[in-house]
């Protein structure tokens, strides 16, 4: 999935539609069609199910087993670690990419887009494969006693990984469209390179920047492959919202399945929310 | 405070940008880098400004090498020819910047702006955003940006480019006034001849990455050392004939050229400005060229006339007087004579077209 330059020029076509009756409908209908088939039954039935005991079995699924609610404060614990990690790394890789040329930098803004195209069990195999007990760095973790693999820090890992791309990518449209005469003008008039980036370069991306940690935010908490690699499964321990799900989905606990289930759609749909809200409330301050 | 720029080289990759420049900027002076785009002109602006580091040569101010330092340091006041306001702050904000990443006193900052805010007439727009300010307007904003710091110099790329006719006029002889009034040094890079020449104490010529002429703007128009200068200021009639023994034949005109004395012959051309070229109704004597008009345009200041040399099938363009068009009363299709009151003539070797 690619995400979208926060930039947007959608080209609104004014005026009545010239296309007959019957292609409107149909398009119109085709599309109402593959929405409520694809999104809003799915999504509906989610809350439908894990709502089917009632609220208080509902929240009795969420907070009454301690593995459940070891997964939730997981994941809430997880996900926000590998924003803030792939913020840094976001804007550096973008900085870098936007202001400077050299040689590879092709090669580089492609990297940025690997973990995009590298299938998420892959990319946590690849974390076991230098981190796990015969990895590479395996035999020297084990006697510093440190554990990455089958722990949280992998799943920080697993889960920055998957989510690399969303910042940096967010940022390099937006920084390419600003360019770099403002950041030269506040050198060039005494600002050293803090108060360049506070004052003039953080301001002007601050809306890219947002989107992008919500849309990494989005996917960190709903990562499954890779982190399922890596975390060992361990309840209590390592189970993620997603793993958690999963677990009591496979032992037949569907009620407590869809719960948590619901509440992970429901983190989602406030992203989401979160996101709309912040477009309309950029395009108001934009046209000041 | 004055400029010394010695022996700056620039590469963009295989380009060379600037070609063992050297120039002096005295203090006070108020100096224009002309020259087409790719001249390099732009790059040393930078490089004096410090956002563009030489490969090599030494930048000095007033004695001091600044060749290593960092454009913070530099406490020069830089223009850009876009402008590059910030975007996101009020025009007062933009104007404090300087003030504020220095921690300037809170009072220190708001008279200081007050005041520059004053002197690029834009009092009661400081809450503005620049989205909402015209060109002219946001011209003034990055001028007094660059000003509030109170730089060594001014320097300012390409200052008027963005503007229309009329804004740029008056910007351009407010910055003459505002010069006039501050004796900051100031570089300003422009393309114009016009400009440069309108505003500038000292004009420099730039060509591919050299500096093809310095001098006042009197000094390079009427003595351009190169026939690239010759035709970059302004419109010239090219006309290429024979060099031989201190004379230049041009049909059967005639130029005096005593730096040639050979007997040997060998190619050369001539510039003739239009306003350099008489037309009269009768032969003054053996220089004059018999031509035909082609087309006149009286809109303006003065009168264009385009003329043909049937015998040597040259077209001429001729600028007249107002009055002494009226006084020649032309027409299309009318037939008198072409007298060039001051010819140049440039060896070919010199400049290959």
């Amino acid at each position: 999935m690619q995400p979208k330059p926060t930039t947007h020029q959608t080209a609104v076509r004014r005026g009545p539609p010239t296309e007959p009756l019957w292609v409107q409908r149909f398009l119109i209908g085709a599309a109402v069609l593959v929405l409520v088939v694809l999104i809003v039954v799915p999504v509906l039935n989610i809350f439908a199910y894990a709502l089917q005991d009632g609220v208080a079995a509902y929240f009795k699924h969420l907070t009454g087993d301690p593995d459940t609610w070891h997964a939730i404060k997981l994941t809430l614990f997880v996900a926000p670690i590998a924003v803030v990690l792939n913020v840094l790394f976001g804007i550096a890789a973008a900085w870098l990419l936007t202001r400077f040329s050299f040689p590879g930098r092709t090669l580089l803004t492609s990297l940025i887009d690997l973990p995009f195209a590298v299938s998420p069990v892959v990319a946590g195999l690849m974390l076991v494969l230098l981190f796990g007990a015969k990895g590479w760095f395996g035999p020297y973790l084990q006697a510093s006693n440190i554990k990455i693999i089958f722990a949280t820090p992998g799943l920080v890992l697993a889960t920055m990984f998957v989510t690399l791309p969303f910042v940096a990518r967010e940022l390099i449209p937006v920084m390419q469209a600003i360019g770099p005469d403002e950041e030269l003008a506040a050198i060039s008039l005494g600002a050293n390179g803090w108060q360049m980036f506070w004052r003039v370069t953080l301001p002007n991306i601050k809306w890219g920047l947002l989107y992008g940690i919500i849309l990494c935010n989005g996917r960190a908490m709903g990562e499954f492959g890779a982190v399922y690699v890596v975390s060992g499964h361990i309840a209590g321990q390592t189970d993620t919202m997603p793993l958690r799900v999963e677990k009591l989905f496979q032992d037949f606990n569907l009620p407590a399945s869809f719960a948590v289930a619901s509440l992970l759609t429901l983190l989602s749909l406030v992203t989401v929310a979160l996101k709309v809200i912040l477009e309309n409330w950029k395009d108001e301050n934009v046209s000041e | 405070m004055s400029i010394h720029i010695a022996n700056v080289t620039k590469r963009f990759g295989e380009f060379v940008a600037l070609d063992n420049v050297s120039l002096d900027v005295p203090s006070g002076d108020l100096l224009a880098l002309l020259g087409p785009s790719g001249s390099g002109k732009t790059t040393l602006l930078r490089i004096i400004a410090g956002l563009e580091h030489a490969d090599d040569g030494v930048v000095r101010y007033e004695g001091e090498d600044v060749t290593q330092k960092a454009p913070k340091d530099r406490e020069v006041g830089f223009v850009f020819q876009h402008y590059a306001l910030f975007r996101h702050m009020s025009v007062f904000e933009n104007v404090a910047f300087g003030l504020r990443v220095r921690n300037a006193p809170k009072a220190e900052v708001n008279a200081r702006v007050k005041e520059l805010l004053h002197l690029v007439r834009l009092e009661g727009l400081g809450s503005r955003y620049p989205a909402q300010l015209s060109g002219g307007q946001r011209q003034r904003v990055a001028l007094a940006r660059a000003l509030a710091v109170r730089p060594r110099m001014l320097l300012l790329d390409e200052p008027f480019g963005a503007l229309d006719a009329k804004v740029r006029q008056e910007l351009r002889q407010w910055l003459r006034q505002l010069h006039d009034e501050m004796h900051v040094t100031t570089v300003f890079v422009t393309h114009d001849q016009e400009e440069a020449f309108e505003v500038a104490d000292h004009v420099v010529v730039m060509r591919a990455g050299k500096i093809e002429q310095a001098g006042s703007p009197q000094d390079v128009f009427d003595h351009p050392a190169s026939p690239f200068v010759m035709d970059f200021l302004g419109q010239v009639n090219v006309f290429h004939g024979r060099l031989q023994a201190g004379q230049m034949h041009v049909g059967n005109i005639a130029v005096n050229y005593p730096e040639y004395t050979h007997a040997e012959s060998r190619d050369a051309t001539a510039y003739i400005r239009p306003h350099e070229v008489e037309l009269d109704r009768l032969p003054i004597d053996g220089t004059s060229l018999p031509v035909k008009v082609l087309h006149v345009n009286p809109a303006g200041a003065v009168t264009r006339v385009k003329v043909l040399s049937e015998a040597f099938g040259w077209s001429l363009n001729v600028e007249l007087r107002p009055e002494r068009y009226a006084e020649l009363a032309l027409r299309p299709g009318d037939n008198v004579f072409a007298v060039p009151k001051r010819v140049r003539v440039f060896m070919s070797d010199d400049y290959a077209i």
